[in-house]
C-alpha cells in the first residue's frame, strides 16, 4: 500500500516566487510519446498539496496525455512510453515496484464525458469501494459522497434507480461523486465541464473549492475564465512544451511569456 | 471543394420542382421488396396451416393427454403407444448438455476474445470461429462417431455406440462459435469509457471484465446463448448420427435417445404412407417442437428486454 504521508516539503522558485505549498506529486522532466512520436516533452512542474492547478492550451497540446500519464490510464494506450519522472509523495508513480492498480486507488479521475456505469447511482458510488474491499456502511459512504458533490438532494429518493436516468450534468457530477468515494489524495479531471451547460458548470466549479480543503485538484480546462476563477496554480502547454507555469493570478495578468499572454488574451493563432 | 463546382450544380439542376418524376428503378426496388417479404409471410402461414391441420387429424385418433404426458414412443409398431415425452426428453438431454458445454467455455471464449487477446490473435482467432460455425452439420455427426464416442468408451467402456454424450458434446461443439462470436460482438460494443471509469477506480482487469462489462454487454451475451440453444434443440443430423434414434426417458447420457428432429427425420426417410396415422405423428411432434421454439423465443424476447443495459 502507497501512503500518504512523507511527502517532500518541496521548496521551489516558481515564476521568481518561492514555492511554499507543500508537493504531492512532482512531475520532473517528463517525456511522453505515442509510438515514438513525443507529445509531451521534458514538462516539469510541482502539483500542490490541497490545491487546484489547471492545465491549459490549445487543442492536441498534450494536456490529457500528460494528466493520464499521472494515474497510469496511459497503460491502457498501445505505444505509450513516458520517460521522466513523477514522483507521488517520493514514489515514481512509473517505477517498477509501484502496482498501477494501486496508484489509481489513491489518483482518482474524471472524464471529459459523464461515464457512468449501467447500474444503479448507489451501485455507482459503492463499486470501486466495495471491489477495493471496503467493509463499512455503504449507506453512509454514498450518502457521504453525493453529499460533497452536491448532487444528494436531487437524488437521494431514486438512489436505486438507473443513474443512466440522470441529466448530464446530474450524471458528471455522480462520477465526481464516485471518484471521490474512493478517498483519493489526488482527483485528476479532464475538462469535466466541457458537456455541460452554465449552470452545471457554475455547480461544479463550487464544489471545486469545497473539495480543495480534503483533496488536491488537478484540471484540464478549455475555459480560460475557468481555469483563472478556480485554480491556484496553472500551467501553460504548447505542442507538448512547458511554456509557463506559476501562480493562476500572475499568469493571467502578468505572464512572463509573450506566448502566454497571446494565448490567454485571445490573441492566439 | 471549390466554389466553381458547386456554381456548376446549381447551373445543372433541375430547378421546376413542380415535375413530379415517376422513378420507374425505384418502383421496381420496392415491388420486388415487397414480394420477398410477402412470400416469408405467406410460406410461414402454410407451414402453420399445415401443421395445424395434420396434427388435428393426429388429434382426432390420440387423446391428447396421452400424447403430452404418455411415457412410451412407439408409433410404427402394434401396439403402438404416442407419448412424446421420450423424444422431448432426449431432446432436453442433448440440448442442456450442450449448454452445459458450450455457455462457459464460449463465454470464456469470447472474454477471451474481447478484453485480454492481442488484435493479432483476434484477428486469427475470429476468422476460425466463423469458419467453424459454417461446417455442415453431418459432418459433426461423423465427428462424433468416428472420434468422439471411441474416445469416451476408452475412459467409460459402458458406454453404448450410439449415446446421448457425444452428441451432447459435438452439438456443444458446434454452438460453441456461435456463442463466442456473438458475446465477443456484444462485449466489444460495450463503450471503452466504461472500462476506462473502472480502472480510474483502482479496479483489476478481471474486476473490470466480471463486473463491468459482462453485465454491460449481458443482453447481447444472452442473445447468443439463447440462439445456439435454438440451434441446439432444432439440430438433427448431427444428434441423429451420434445418438441413434431410440426413444428413451431414462436419466442417463451414456445410452442412445431419440430426439424430436431426429425421429421427423427416421420417419421422412422411410416409406411411411400419406395419410396414416404414422404419417400425422411427424406433424404433431412437429407442431410441438414450433410451439417450444416459439415460447423460447417469446421468452428470450422479455428476458433481452428485462436485462438491456442500455449504456448511451
Ligand atoms: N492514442 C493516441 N495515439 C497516438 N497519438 C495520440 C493518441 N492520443 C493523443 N495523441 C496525440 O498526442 C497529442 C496530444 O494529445 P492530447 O489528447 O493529449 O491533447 P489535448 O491537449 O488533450 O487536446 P484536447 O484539448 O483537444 O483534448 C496529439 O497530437 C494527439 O494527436
Ligand atoms: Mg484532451
Amino acid at each position: 500500500m502507497m501512503t500518504n504521508q512523507n511527502c517532500a516539503q518541496n521548496l521551489e522558485l516558481v515564476s521568481g516566487q518561492l514555492f511554499t505549498d507543500e508537493v504531492i506529486l512532482d512531475i520532473d522532466d517528463v517525456t511522453i510519446s505515442y509510438s515514438g512520436n513525443p507529445a509531451v516533452k521534458s514538462v516539469s512542474f510541482p502539483i500542490a498539496k490541497n490545491k487546484i492547478t489547471s492545465i491549459i492550451g490549445p487543442s492536441g497540446c498534450g494536456k490529457s496525455t500528460l494528466l493520464r500519464s499521472i494515474n497510469r490510464m496511459n497503460d491502457f494506450v498501445e505505444g505509450v512510453t513516458v520517460q521522466g519522472q513523477l514522483s507521488y509523495c517520493g514514489h515514481d508513480v512509473y517505477s517498477s515496484e509501484i502496482d498501477p492498480v494501486e496508484v489509481r486507488r489513491n489518483i482518482g479521475m474524471v472524464f471529459q464525458k459523464p461515464n457512468p456505469f449501467p447500474k444503479t447511482i448507489y451501485k455507482n458510488i459503492s463499486w470501486g469501494p466495495v471491489i477495493n474491499g471496503y467493509k463499512g456502511s455503504t449507506d453512509e459512504l454514498v450518502e457521504k459522497s453525493l453529499r460533497q458533490a452536491a448532487l444528494w438532494e436531487e437524488v437521494k429518493d431514486r438512489l436505486h434507480e438507473s443513474a443512466l436516468s440522470l441529466s448530464g450534468g446530474q450524471q458528471q457530477r455522480l462520477c465526481i461523486a464516485r471518484a471521490l468515494a474512493m478517498e483519493p489524495d489526488i482527483l485528476l479531471m479532464d475538462e469535466p465541464c466541457s458537456a455541460l451547460d452554465p449552470i452545471s458548470t457554475s455547480h461544479i466549479e463550487d464544489l471545486l473549492f469545497e473539495l480543495k480543503a480534503r483533496y488536491t485538484i488537478v484540471i484540464v480546462t478549455h475555459n480560460m475564465q475557468q481555469a483563472a476563477r478556480i485554480s491556484d496554480y496553472t500551467a501553460f502547454l504548447e505542442m507538448g512544451d512547458l511554456i509557463e507555469f506559476g501562480v493562476t493570478d500572475q499568469l493571467f495578468t502578468r505572464p512572463s511569456q509573450r506566448r502566454t499572454e497571446e494565448y490567454v488574451t485571445g490573441r492566439f493563432g | 471543394m471549390s466554389s466553381s463546382k458547386s456554381v456548376d450544380m446549381q447551373q445543372m439542376r433541375d430547378i421546376d420542382i413542380t415535375k413530379k418524376k415517376v422513378r420507374w428503378g425505384e418502383w421496381m426496388i420496392e415491388s420486388s421488396l415487397a414480394l420477398c417479404a410477402t412470400i416469408s409471410v405467406v410460406t410461414t402461414a402454410v407451414i402453420i396451416f399445415i401443421l395445424a391441420k395434420e396434427s388435428m387429424g393426429f388429434f382426432q385418433v390420440v387423446v391428447p393427454a396421452d400424447f403430452f404426458f404418455g411415457t412410451s414412443w412407439v408409433p410404427l409398431l402394434e401396439p403402438s403407444s404416442y407419448g412424446v415425452l421420450p423424444l422431448l426428453w432426449g431432446t432436453l438431454l442433448i440440448t442442456f448438455g450442450a449448454a452445459l458445454f458450450a455457455i462457459p467455455t464460449g463465454l470464456a471464449s469470447a472474454i477471451y476474445l474481447s478484453e485480454y487477446a492481442s488484435p493479432r490473435t483476434r484477428s486469427i482467432v475470429k476468422p476460425v470461429l466463423e469458419v467453424l460455425a459454417g461446417i455442415p452439420t453431418v459432418v459433426y455427426g461423423y465427428f462424433a462417431l468416428t472420434f468422439v464416442t471411441p474416445l469416451l468408451r476408452m475412459l467409460m467402456p459402458e458406454l453404448q455406440v450410439f449415446n446421448a454424450l457425444s452428441g451432447a458434446i459435438v452439438v456443444g461443439i458446434m454452438i460453441l462459435p456461435t456463442i463466442a462470436t456473438l458475446s465477443d460482438n456484444a462485449l466489444r460494443a460495450v463503450p471503452d469509457s466504461l472500462r476506462q471509469g473502472a480502472y480510474a477506480l483502482g479496479a483489476t482487469s478481471y474486476e473490470v471484465t466480471t463486473r463491468v462489462v459482462v453485465p454491460a454487454g449481458l443482453s447481447g451475451v444472452m442473445a447468443s446463448f439463447l440462439l445456439a440453444i435454438s440451434r441446439a434443440i432444432g439440430e438433427t443430423m448431427a444428434v441423429t448420427l451420434a445418438a441413434g434414434a431410440t426413444p428413451n426417458l431414462s436419466f442417463t447420457f451414456l445410452e442412445s435417445i431419440q430426439t424430436m428432429t431426429a425421429y421427423i427425420v427416421q420417419v421422412s426417410m422411410g416409406d411411411t404412407p400419406a395419410g396414416g396415422i404414422a404419417y400425422q405423428t411427424l406433424f404433431a411432434v412437429a407442431a410441438f417442437l414450433f410451439v417450444i421454439t416459439l415460447i423460447l423465443n417469446i421468452v428470450s424476447q422479455w428476458i433481452l428486454s428485462k436485462f438491456r443495459e442500455e449504456y448511451e
